[in-house]
């Protein structure tokens, strides 16, 4: 079973050279601790600012330059700041290559919820309906379970959707999964986890095809 | 040179009266204009439709025309800093509109730039696009999202000068260029209000036309939301 770097870990490997990539919050900001230091890939943040760097060194802080966490971060030489508009035309113009963001709820079908429990947390979707509705290339980072247990890989989604039908890969603790027209392909396990333990944690359908490899990590 | 400069914050929010509708740029606490915020509560000017990204802290931001009841309706993306804002919503003491990020941003800059409407993929087969309008463009679906209509919009930029020229810093750029002109009149506030003619032209990010006031900010508290740092090897 992975914890959330572990998972980070694994996402790391779909990060390709020339690669933009805006991450979530959450497990896919520590996306960007994993990625290969021989290629190019540059992390673009929907707050405005492509080319981001990691945390800054303590007193060199600036409430000026944040990421879409709200922390303060560097830029790496290359980088450019800009406005909303601009941000989400790179998104919503597809210029941004992979989108790797967390969910509460994924369906079979590749339906996202990740922004609302009705009557409880109120925080908004941010920027993420812009992310799903249009970026080509979208992986979800999320324990296969929530805290009570329950499967997050659906049938259907039982809380308000973020978008649908958009989700192509899903890693989570215990595997990595595609969305196909037939339900999630199991693609590989988790170190010490069994296709029966994943089997078990999966409410959707979950497609098995020969032997499913452990994670290379 | 046509001059948008006034004197103070009090002259820059001349006109501003209960029930109107605003505009805030800024992202999280990032490149809000603290100084027009800090005038509204003293003038406790109430019934409030806001558009903002984000609604503050508790205690700072937007945040503290909440603490006061000053504000009626939110519209914005994401609110999960703010447990008053939470509390007022579940009690159903304020009106909230959720909308996308890149909507809002876009909502702005279609009021800015003369578009009654803009057609966007993001929201569409969600309660976001409950009773919209939504239209098939070369095999995928759009949502039918309005510009907004707003009285005032409260910018905040890092350098500006009295035509009403400005310059921003990092990302507390954000919804702030967006917002120039999309509002009856923008209120631009500055950490510093340089000379005519010391600004670059080739530098400028938003040009003073979209301009209607402008002040130089008493003081700058720039609060950092999130303090992340790393140690040094």
């Amino acid at each position: 079973m992975l914890d959330k770097n572990g998972i980070a870990k694994r996402i790391a490997k779909e990060v390709q050279d020339g690669y933009y990539v805006n991450l979530g919050i959450g497990i896919p900001t520590l996306v960007a601790n994993y990625v290969r230091d021989d290629i190019e890939v540059e992390f673009q943040s929907e707050n405005g600012v492509l080319g981001m760097g990691p945390f800054p060194f303590e007193g060199e802080e600036d409430a000026d330059i944040i990421n879409a966490g709200k922390q303060t971060i560097t830029t790496l030489p290359g980088a450019s700041f800009f406005d909303s508009a601009m941000s989400f035309s790179m998104i919503r113009g597809q210029h941004v290559d992979l989108t790797i963001l967390g969910a509460m709820e994924v369906s079979e079908e590749g339906d996202i919820a990740n922004w609302k429990i009705p009557g409880k947390m109120v925080k908004g979707m941010g920027g993420a309906m812009d992310l799903v509705a249009s970026a080509e290339n979208i992986i979800v980072a999320m324990m296969h379970t929530n805290r009570a247990g329950a499967s997050k890989l659906l049938k259907q989604c039982s809380l308000p959707l973020t978008g649908v039908a958009c989700v192509k890969k899903v890693v989570t603790d215990l595997a990595v999964m595609e969305i196909t027209p037939n339900g999630f392909k199991l693609l590989e396990r988790a170190p010490g986890v069994s296709v029966e333990d994943i089997k078990n944690a999966t409410e959707g359908t979950l497609i098995i095809e020969g032997n499913i490899p452990e994670m290379d990590l | 040179m046509i001059s948008k400069k006034v004197a103070n914050v009090q002259e820059a929010l001349e006109g501003v009266s209960d029930n109107m509708t605003f505009m805030f740029g800024g992202f999280g606490l990032s490149g809000i204009p603290e100084n027009s915020i800090a005038e509204l509560v003293r003038l406790g000017t109430k019934g409030l439709k806001c558009i903002s990204n984000n609604a503050g802290v508790d205690d700072f931001g937007l945040g503290l025309l909440l603490q006061g009841k000053q504000i009626d309706k939110m519209t914005s993306s994401y609110v999960g800093e703010n447990d008053e804002f939470e509390r007022q919503m579940l009690s159903g003491e304020l009106e909230v509109e959720l909308i996308p990020q890149g909507t809002l941003a876009e909502r702005c800059r279609a009021a800015q730039a003369g578009f009654p409407a803009i057609y966007t993929p993001a929201g569409y087969g969600t309660e976001v696009a409950e009773g919209k309008e939504t239209r098939e463009f070369d095999g995928k679906m759009y949502v039918l999202e309005y510009a907004f209509k707003a009285d005032f919009a409260f910018v905040k930029a890092w350098k500006g000068d009295a035509a009403g020229n400005l310059v921003f810093k990092g990302t507390a750029r954000n919804f702030n260029p967006n917002m120039c002109g999309a509002a009856k009149i923008t209120v631009a506030e500055v950490e510093e209000l340089v000379p005519v003619g010391t600004l670059d032209p080739n530098q400028i990010h938003i040009p003073g036309i979209f301009v209607k006031r402008i002040f130089q900010g008493e003081k700058y508290e720039k609060r950092i939301e999130q303090r992340t740092v790393r140690q040094r090897d």
